[in-house]
């Protein structure tokens, strides 16, 4: 089988991978660059649980094909914390008790700072049509909820 | 004794896994992966009920790049009865049971050749007659799946083959006769579709298995020493010999209780002698791992006119999939469990049918039974005009109980959800047009269990739980609370970590409800032990006798002024001076956990129904739970929440499709809908805490007793908004509409 | 399965039509990698047309809208004036999946993946949008609801993609919506759903309409009877209890695993109703 180059941005770094044609960008995460945080929940879009950012648009990994990432600039779990420095929504999440199992939180935290850099000030219904297609089976999503609403809360005092 | 008074315990500090788990660190099932593995997929049968005539790898084993494939040959029929049937599961063999049954497996160099032998592996079916209905596999002439099965319990004796594999008798009093007494009685049948734990993260395992006939498994489950176990005796190996590491667990809700993928990635790294990686795919998590029963029940109540019940009965058909072993003697146990009866019965008839062996599910086969029994105490609480809560508090069974399944109640809670319950503004808000107003109860028994927990403490002070219940929801926070508490050293001082099946003694699967019970239990006493040999260390130092040494505050000190005037020695000052005292300090302990103590709760949820298109709004949902002790409140509060929002899939929308062909027609998240975050409104809690005299701190298991009331809540408040009784879950549009419009209620 | 991403829409037809084996267009691929997923024999080419400037923007042309084949649906959601224009297509289009799915899928992939529930079809068909057609010879320019032909299958020939689509100028009072009917509030795929376009007089009175069902017919069902229901109307109840019916009329849906034929047959004339109400105010008309 042969394989294409691909030349990427990944959390800021440039990275390159081989990869064929077929692969999705998440098998290129997970099984290439061992970038494991982006997990397979369905490989149908359906679950969330692979969410990364695309040239500063939310998608699903598991929807884009590897070879798609050429020249283009990824963001995933990984590059959410600076540092030793969690970000504001990884906190808020530990805060709340936001997650049980937690194979659902990276794509949650990859989404919701998707919507808090849209809107600051996302009502619980804005939040949670946001987060619909992210599931989460644990939790019944009211920590989740509550911990994006309380960080959003945090970030508009922070900037005042 | 009970403690009570506590430091740490019902705080709510950061899990220690935290960090891990929302920066992507956190290794789940599929995140690992070793020098030289090779990918492992399934070929599953297409059908539901097949004969297997052959089964021809060679063109498979012909392609580059495929190192092993494996069938029916390569599992030996074990020799103990317990492991027979989940070795068919596993691997079919002269028949597949149903669509999704594994048949062969292969392990190849990338996941794309895995893919191309899979399509080269020719396997000739003789399709035969299927039945996937609970009632229609029950019918004299339905399909049979196993030849030379009999009803086990029937009466008299049965002498035909059955798809009926056991008969559950439970009750005391005479129901006859209770019956003659009641003015009135309500006697209804219900059904409910087969539903899926969800849980997110897909089965997975990496095998290892050298020349030397040792192995390692890693894989994601509830139980690695259960999975050791099964693994070792399916694959013909001695325990000791195979390693299972548990890996982070995306979920389980019981569903990883059992083993499916990994006795066939060990036995692929067996024959190709290299690692084997093997993950499902979505599609292959519904079709063949273990959703719950579906269900067809009779119940029948009798009460007289002032709200007494006089007689209840029930008969409950639970079809578990291709093998025996559904929970129908669960549910017709707990069904009644939260009512003082003098007259009970419960019949339970564990079915078998062409679908996926099913495994447990939160509180197995409790649910059905509530949905059922709870609806039919609804409607009679109506009947006689009286508030829903009043007539169960009338009824509620209460410390001195003789439960319906058999045991005498001790101190339980019961109650105090339902007083709790009626006094919440909850219970008084105002309803609008369409909508309703639900209550339920439910309850579950709790376990405890094999038990071992390692507590070592670190020559700088600083202690390490060493357990082996995989932590699926924040159990080590709360292993790490509970051992602070005892040790009196700050929580962040104690990591909790889950260790191998070599490292520690045997451990029971993380189900039950019982690892904050039995494993806190066993880290109490594995701490308390440790304590002792701290106070003898002190006692060493300080020439005095042993007894003469209490702990306080961290700190072992002099008992008393008689006992001489010592500085009080911190733990880590004696952790420090072990070396010179007689080495390494350590508690532990291992045990079979008794004293599980029983759970109730009690939920209330409001619903709306459009009355033109019968779609189901779930305004407002409280739960009123007894914890026993709430360790950690926050995670308590996670498992009262998770629990309702899974019952509210299970009765609005969640069910699994069967077409003519008995295909699983929606084998993933997209047709098979579970909540998505805009379907649900905040879920409140109640913890109420009324302590389990058979646990140090009060505890009782709290994971499970959420799921058993919903079903009926949600039931009970969509008939009041529809103004029709809904019979058959889920109550998804079609069926509800459909109802409505019967009734003459919708508004078409 | 080779991958391509040409920057003309002449070069893309050229690779398709060129294709030995079968040839895929990716746009926002939300459909086509489910579809490789699940199974489905891999092309032997793959088309990536979101290098193509011409069909990676919305523009304003003749008072309408033209819409790139290549935008997702996210970034319609984005355009303020085209959600003022149309506000039923940018909401059925924002109806397709997740936040996630927004970010990738396009309207003209929703169009051409031809599934009978698909919904922003019943939106464009009750608009009168226009699929431009780009390919080995000159541009053509076709109805939107003559794409699909049934579940599955364009009318579209080897070589041919979808370049853009056309949203007409709208004459003063109009208003358009779109509802679908779905068991949970996200994430699912349409029972039955309804696009309504509708044009008034200054008195209110309904003068145009164009009514479209999605997902009860192999194919997007246009019913000019259902329109004629709602013109010379406004829209009182008699009129949509009339418009009602004549949609559930119209479906001709089958009993699958969303649902049975009558309760699809009757949410499609509880839609189709809400969407009429919908777009009546929209276009002025005070109920």
């Amino acid at each position: 089988m042969t394989k294409t180059a691909v030349s990427t941005t990944i959390n800021g770094d440039a990275a390159e991978f081989l990869c064929e044609t077929g692969e999705t960008l998440l098998d290129v995460l997970r099984d290439r660059l061992d970038l494991t945080g982006s997990k397979e929940g369905c490989g149908t879009g359906d679950c969330g649980a692979c969410s990364v950012m695309l040239d500063g648009r939310l998608v699903c990994s598991c929807l884009v094909l590897g070879v798609e990432a050429q020249g283009r600039a990824v963001e995933t779990i990984e590059g959410m914390a600076e540092g030793e420095t969690l970000h504001p929504l990884q906190q808020k999440f530990l805060e709340h008790a936001a997650l049980q199992c937690g194979v659902c939180t990276p794509g949650f935290l990859v989404a919701a700072k998707a919507l808090l850099e849209v809107n600051d000030d996302p009502s619980e219904s804005q939040v949670r049509y946001w987060l619909a297609g992210n599931l989460c089976r644990c939790t019944g999503y009211d920590k989740i909820v509550r911990a994006v609403l309380d960080t959003a809360k945090d970030m508009r005092s922070a900037r005042a | 004794m009970i403690k009570t008074k506590f430091k740490l315990v019902g705080t709510r500090p950061l899990r220690p896994d935290g960090v891990d788990k929302v920066t992507g660190r956190a290794r789940f099932g599929a995140d690992i992966s070793a020098p030289g593995m090779l990918h492992a997929l399934i070929l599953r049968s297409p059908h539901a009920h097949a004969r297997i005539k052959s089964i021809d790898t060679s063109r498979a084993e012909k392609l580059p790049g495929v190192k092993a494939v494996v069938t029916r040959d390569d599992f030996k029929l074990p020799e103990r009865e317990d492991l027979v049937d989940i070795c068919r599961n596993v691997m079919a063999r002269e028949k597949a049971l149903y669509d999704g049954h594994a048949v062969a497996a292969v392990a190849a160099v990338s996941k794309t050749v895995a893919r191309e032998a899979l399509k080269r592996i020719q396997v000739e079916y003789q399709v035969l007659p299927h039945v996937t209905d609970v009632d229609a596999a029950m019918k004299p002439r339905a399909p049979i799946l196993h030849k030379g099965m009999r009803t086990i319990g029937a009466e008299p004796a049965a002498k035909k083959d059955s798809n009926v594999a056991q008969i559950h008798t439970f009750g005391h009093g005479d129901v006859v006769k209770g019956f003659a007494k009641a003015d009135i009685i309500i006697e209804r049948s219900f059904k409910t579709e087969a539903t899926h734990q969800g849980y997110i993260e897909p089965h997975a395992c990496l095998a290892t298995y050298g020349a030397d006939d040792r192995a390692d498994l890693w894989c994601c489950t509830q139980g690695h020493y259960m999975v050791r176990n099964a693994c070792a005796g399916l694959l013909g190996m001695e325990v000791s010999h195979l390693r299972v590491t548990a890996s982070e667990i995306g979920g389980g809700f019981g569903g990883k209780t059992t083993v499916f993928i990994e006795p066939v990635a060990l036995a692929l790294s067996r024959k190709a002698g290299k690692p084997v990686k093997l993950v499902m795919s979505r599609d292959e998590v519904f079709r063949a791992s273990g959703p719950t029963s579906s269900s067809s029940t009779d119940v029948k109540i009798g009460i007289t006119k002032k709200g007494k019940i006089t007689a209840a009965q029930a008969i409950l058909r639970y079809q578990g999939g291709a093998f025996p072993g559904s929970p129908v003697q669960f549910g017709a146990m707990t069904g009644f469990a939260p009512y003082d009866l003098e007259n009970v019965h419960t019949v339970g008839y564990d079915v078998v049918a062409n679908r996926p062996k099913q495994a447990a599910y939160r509180a197995p086969g409790a649910p059905l039974a509530a949905f059922a029994i709870e609806s039919v105490i609804d409607e009679l609480a109506h009947k006689i005009g009286m508030d829903p809560l009043e007539f169960r508090l009338k009824n509620a069974a209460r410390e001195g109980t003789k439960s319906s399944y058999g045991p005498t109640f001790g101190p339980i809670g019961l109650e105090a959800t339902l007083k709790e319950s009626k006094k919440h503004p909850h219970h008084l808000a105002p309803l609008g047009p369409n909508q309703g107003r639900g209550v339920a109860c439910g309850f579950w028994f709790n376990f405890g269990g094999q038990t071992s927990v390692s507590l070592n403490i670190g020559e700088d002070g600083t202690v390490s739980v060493v357990e082996g219940n995989p932590d699926i929801g924040g159990s080590r926070a709360s292993m790490c609370l509970m051992a602070a508490e005892e040790l009196g050293v700050p929580y962040e001082k104690v990591r909790t970590v889950i260790a191998d099946t070599a490292s520690l003694g045997y451990n029971e699967v993380t189900d039950g409800s019982r690892v904050t019970f039995a494993v806190g239990m066993a880290t109490i006493k594995a701490a308390r032990q440790a304590i002792a040999i701290m106070c003898e260390r002190a006692a060493k130092i300080w020439d005095i006798p042993a007894e003469a040494v209490v702990w306080e505050d961290g700190c072992a000190k002099p008992a008393g002024s008689n006992a001489g005037n010592f500085k009080p020695m911190t733990l880590a000052e004696i952790a420090g001076s072990a070396g010179s005292t007689g080495g390494p300090i350590s508690g532990h302990s291992e045990a079979t956990a008794d004293g599980a103590g029983v759970s109730f709760a009690t939920h209330m949820v409001d619903v709306e129904v459009d009355p033109d298109t019968g779609k189901v709004t779930v305004l407002r949902y409280t739960v009123f739970q007894d914890a026993g002790k709430a360790i950690h409140p926050a995670y308590v509060e996670g498992q009262f929440q998770g629990g309702a929002a899974q019952g509210v899939g299970w009765a609005i929308n969640e069910e699994y499709i069967y077409g003519e062909d008995g295909r699983l027609q929606n084998p993933g998240f997209l047709d098979y809908r579970i909540p998505v975050a805009s379907d649900l409104p905040m879920i409140d809690t109640v913890i109420l805490e009324i302590p389990n005299p058979g646990h140090p701190y009060g505890v009782r298991g709290v994971g499970e007793t959420s799921i058993v009331p919903p079903l009926a809540a949600i039931a009970n408040a969509v008939s009041e908004a529809a103004g029709v009784r809904l019979t058959h879950l889920p109550m998804s549009p079609p069926r509800v509409l459909k109802a409505m419009m019967e009734n003459g209620k919708g508004a078409a | 399965m080779r991958y391509e991403a040409p920057a003309t829409a002449k070069a893309a037809a050229k690779l398709l039509l060129g294709a030995k084996g079968s040839a895929k267009i990716l746009a926002g691929g939300t459909d086509l990698l489910v579809q490789l997923r699940s199974g489905m024999k891999p092309p032997g080419l793959v088309v990536d047309i979101k290098h193509i400037a011409a069909m990676s923007g919305i523009k304003k042309e003749r008072g309408g809208f033209r819409i790139g084949a290549a935008v997702p649906s996210a970034v319609m959601g984005e355009n303020k004036g085209l959600g003022k224009a149309w506000p039923g297509v940018v909401e059925a289009t924002g109806l397709i999946g997740s936040t996630q799915i927004q970010g990738r899928a396009t309207m003209a992939g929703n169009l051409c993946n031809a599934s009978p529930a698909a919904d922003s079809v019943p939106a464009l068909a009750a608009a009168g949008a226009v699929a431009r057609i780009a390919g080995p010879g000159k541009r053509r320019d076709i109805p939107a609801e003559k794409i699909a032909t049934g579940p599955g299958k364009t009318s579209l020939k080897k070589g041919e993609l979808v370049e853009s689509i056309f949203l007409p100028k709208r004459p003063p009072r109009s208003g358009d919506a779109y509802l679908r009917f779905i068991p949970r509030t996200e994430m699912d795929i349409a029972a039955a759903s309804a696009g309504v376009n509708l044009t008034l007089d200054r008195k209110g009175v309904c003068t145009a309409a164009r009514v479209a069902l999605g997902a009860v017919g192999p194919r997007v069902i246009l019913s000019a009877k259902a329109a004629k229901a709602l013109i010379g109307t406004r829209l009182e109840d008699s009129a949509l209890e009339g418009f009602a019916a004549a949609c559930s009329a119209a479906a001709t849906p089958i009993d699958d695993k969303r649902g049975t034929k009558e309760f699809k047959t009757h949410v499609a004339g509880v839609l189709a109703r809400r969407a009429a109400v919908i777009a009546y105010e929209r276009a002025g008309g005070k109920p």
